[in-house]
């Protein structure tokens, strides 16, 4: 079973693959929506390919309000 | 009419397959351009059923298949007229998007969606009028209609209903949340899933196989077993117009237009 601190590591590394941002430039408590430019959409996107990755399903009114890795990482690993 | 090319979709005729492409920005949002002309394609189908087996119906914007209604559309155009002109106004609409609906329903050719992103709300209805969806897992479905004070009013529930198990249909609706493709596909709203990007490459393979098939036997075995259900139509188009006509559901509407939250598609 993973930690909370490996689930946060993937988040984080899934999240700069899939905004193509370089490896490391991010970190769990940056606000993701501020450090990547996102939108709400495109935080669907990464919702999808965070549930893929980790074979679970995350209701997105448990994301509502949540807005750096760490606390997402949170999220997930009750999930896991 | 074999081909089209209008400002929120075209469609091109080919060897019995016809594709129609969804393509206003940003994300096919509904709204009088993209019903105009789903209207005139609908009117177009007479000419060429006889030689279609299959329709793919697709999406060329990058968001995904259709986010849903134009709610900015919608709250500008409610604003602007006075209440009884909006409420008839509204009406009309969505009695234009059954006609839409049920037309593409009830198509004498297997009809297919081949999604990927959002399909969220009228988006969701339009993928429903469909015979098979075809998803790519990275595609999200959603009825996220309740959070404006409203149901999905483009025939969205009694299809639901009608393919699927009550019990995941009252959680879609009920908490407004979306879903990814594979849960989508484990209650069977969604029949075939493909790789990120491949729902249409999928689509057009199954396009393939359908045309093999005897048209009659395609056309009767179709209407057999997807029947369309008119009266819960007609009930939910009732009920669609009596919850917009309160003044709770212009108040969510300019609070979503307005918002400035990062998150508005959340519920």
């Amino acid at each position: 079973m993973r930690t909370l601190d490996q689930t946060t590591q993937e988040v984080v590394d899934l999240a700069s693959k899939h905004f193509n941002v370089p490896a490391g430039s991010l970190a769990p408590s940056d606000d993701f929506f501020k450090k990547l430019g996102i939108n709400s959409l495109q935080a669907l996107e990464l919702l999808s390919r965070l549930e893929n990755h980790f074979g679970i399903e995350l209701p997105d009114y448990e994301v509502q309000g949540v807005s750096d890795f760490r606390t997402l990482a949170e999220r997930i690993q009750s999930r896991l | 009419m074999k081909s089209f090319s209008g400002k929120a979709l075209h469609w091109e005729w080919r060897d019995g397959v016809v594709e129609v492409t969804l393509d206003r920005e940003p994300a096919n949002e509904i709204g009088t351009v993209l019903l105009g002309e789903l209207e005139q394609f609908v009117a177009a189908i007479k000419s060429f059923e006889a030689e279609t087996a299959a329709c793919i119906m697709h999406s060329g914007q990058k968001r995904g298949f259709s986010a849903g209604a134009d709610l900015r559309e919608l709250y500008r155009g409610a604003i602007a007229l006075p209440e009884k002109e909006r409420n008839a106004g509204v009406r009309d609409f969505v009695v234009r998007c059954h006609a839409v609906a049920n037309a593409i329903d009830a198509a004498p050719f297997v009809t297919i969606a081949a999604v990927h992103g959002v399909c969220f709300g009228g988006g969701l209805e339009l993928a429903l009028t469909c015979d098979i969806i075809v998803a790519d897992k990275m595609a999200r479905f959603a009825f996220p209609e309740l959070r404006l004070g409203l149901i999905p009013g483009f025939g969205g529930i009694p299809r639901l209903k009608r393919d699927l198990g009550n019990a995941f249909v009252r959680d879609l609706l009920l908490t407004g949340r979306s879903v990814n493709a594979a849960r989508a596909q484990s209650v069977g709203l969604v029949a075939q899933l493909a790789g990120e990007g491949e729902a249409l490459k999928v689509a057009r393979a199954t396009a393939a196989q359908v045309t093999k098939f005897d048209a009659i036997a395609r056309a009767a075995a179709k209407k057999f077993m997807k029947p369309i259900p008119y009266a819960e139509l007609k009930q939910e188009i009732e009920l669609f117009c009596e919850l917009f006509a309160r003044p709770a559901v212009l108040a969510a509407l300019k609070k979503f237009v307005e918002s400035t939250n990062a998150m508005p598609y959340l519920p």
